[in-house]
């Protein structure tokens, strides 16, 4: 069952071309990397996907973008609806500059989710999930801009996936971060799996070697080369991917 | 070489004169006015009742309150919220924008005269407000209306847009980010050009002689004529028989200015650790 079917979509930042003739099926409830250069379009793609590209002036799109089925660039699809179903984790972590208590529970707020009792759930949930609860149960009053970066990233993600989620995009979501940090969130995707979809923009070909199931190659804003993630880093089909995976470029 | 030593020398002589020239200055103007005005500082200075036996300032510290909250009531909505619609929600960059920030900017630099002569043609003449608090706070609103504009705009700008992301990322309206996540991370910024409009409108004189007028008694409404402590130690200093009086009015006016100057670098602080 694929969550996104993406077919025919071209890109435009004005007259620049980032896009070009994309074509991806994207399953549910498994990891898919993108992977590839920088500038080669990949968090351009992901961005698609929650239509955060909405708020980047003169932004152009065409093509179809499917999620269960349904255009989310046609026929009355609400950003706050499609983003409550498509949460986000950036590349920087960027909590809130509030009570750690108040980062997880807006996006619920947002949603209009009222009641202590059912918000205290919510925030429990969440951050169980984002495996920090044991860390902050006793500091979810503390202001989140007091966290370590690790810490904060996973408020992050526990943030998202608050609203209860169908997927979850990742935009580099460890480039800021240590070893430690990063193994932990590495981590935190393999079991966060069985619950969402999750796609993830890496530049570590390694991390998304270890963690992802598909993986795309992206190259000068074109998919290169699609498919499951250890037959792409074992016999990669095309010489461009072969090179960019054994270090050639990028 | 020795050419060299003798410039050295008369650059540091010059750089030591004018730091020297610079401090001395503010020590000798608040040096001066505290020998002559605290031993006129006096309870009765501070008594309900103003008559011409006893020159109590207490009306005029009112009023100057009084007049800053109403001028701020006025100022700060539209100040805080033209800053929301420039940076929030114009095209970032457009026309209209540089436009009003340009205005913004010319009319900061009008002498405050100009605001008072306007002042009265507009709001006590056409208007039929009359010398009053409130023909004076209007026109102290228009005053300090581009600082609190331009304060604003920038505390907003400085709000990172990972938050703005964040906060869309989550499926918030610009409505929501804007007032759950932008503006309160902006508020320090915006205190700061608030203090900073205080201070101007504490020490202003010109932009009120001529809309709220002189009248020296304590006022009961906002209709009524009403001198601040500036516009008092003017009318004071033009009378020439009340000089102590004068002096000890500068003393309170000083603590007052310090006072905000204080404030307004310790939010600004604040605002800069954050960063």
């Amino acid at each position: 069952m694929n969550k996104f079917d993406i077919s025919n979509l071209d890109l435009y930042y004005g007259q620049l071309q980032a896009l070009k003739d994309v074509e991806l099926q994207i399953p549910a409830r498994q990891i898919t990397a993108f992977i590839g250069p920088s500038g080669c379009g990949k968090s351009t793609l992901l961005r698609t996907l929650n239509r955060m590209n909405d708020l980047v002036e003169g932004c152009k799109i065409t093509g179809n973008v499917l999620l269960d089925g349904q255009d989310i660039y046609k026929g009355g699809m609400d950003t706050t609806a499609l983003r409550k179903r498509v949460g986000m984790v950036f590349q920087k972590p960027n909590p809130f500059p509030m009570t750690v208590y108040d980062n997880v529970a807006f996006g619920p707020r947002t949603h209009g989710v009222r009641g202590k009792a059912r918000l205290d759930d919510i925030v429990e949930q969440s951050l169980r999930d984002a495996a920090i609860w044991e860390e902050l149960k006793d500091r979810l009053k503390k202001d989140a801009l007091g966290l370590s970066g690790g810490q904060q990233q996973r408020l992050c993600i526990a943030r998202a996936l608050a609203v209860q989620p169908e997927v979850v995009l990742m935009d580099e979501p460890t480039s800021a971060l240590d070893p430690i940090s990063t193994s932990r969130i590495e981590d935190l995707c393999v079991t966060l799996r069985e619950k969402y979809t999750i796609i993830i923009v890496t530049h570590n070909m390694q991390q998304a070697a270890r963690i992802s199931d598909n993986t795309a190659f992206f190259l000068l804003g074109e998919i290169v080369e699609y498919g499951p993630t250890e037959k792409l880093f074992s016999v990669p089909r095309d010489k461009r991917t072969e090179d960019y995976i054994t270090g050639r470029f990028g | 070489m020795k050419r060299q030593k003798i410039s050295a020398f008369l650059l540091r002589f010059a750089v030591y004169l004018a730091a020297f020239i610079t401090v001395g200055a503010l020590l000798f103007v608040v040096g001066y006015i505290l020998v002559k005005g605290v031993p006129n500082l006096s309870l009765k200075l501070f008594e309900w009742k103003y008559n011409s036996e006893n020159l109590s300032l207490l009306p005029a510290l009112l009023n100057t309150v009084l007049i800053t909250v109403l001028s701020l009531l006025i100022a700060v909505p539209l100040g805080v919220f033209a800053a929301i619609y420039l940076v929030e929600y114009a095209r970032r960059g457009s026309r209209l924008v540089r436009v009003i920030r340009m205005n913004a900017e010319t009319l900061s630099g009008i002498p405050s005269i100009v605001y008072g002569l306007f002042g009265m043609l507009f709001f006590v003449t056409a208007l039929k407000l009359g010398f009053s608090m409130l023909s004076g706070a209007l026109t102290l609103s228009i005053m300090i209306l581009p600082v609190i504009l331009r304060t604003s705009e920038e505390a907003l700008m400085s709000v990172p847009d990972s938050f703005r992301e964040g906060s869309f990322g989550l499926g918030a309206g610009r409505l929501r980010t804007v007032f759950r996540v932008v503006l309160p991370d902006a508020i320090p910024g915006i205190l700061a050009g608030v203090i900073l409009g205080v201070g101007r409108i504490v020490g202003e004189t010109a932009a009120l002689i001529y809309t709220a007028g002189t009248a020296s008694d304590t006022v009961s409404g906002i209709m009524d004529s009403a001198r601040t402590l500036s516009v008092h130690m003017y009318a004071l200093s033009q009378e020439g028989l009340y000089i102590n009086q004068t002096y000890a009015t500068a003393v309170v006016l000083l603590v007052i200015v310090v006072c905000i100057n204080a404030l307004s670098a310790s939010l600004a602080k604040r605002f800069s650790r954050k960063r």
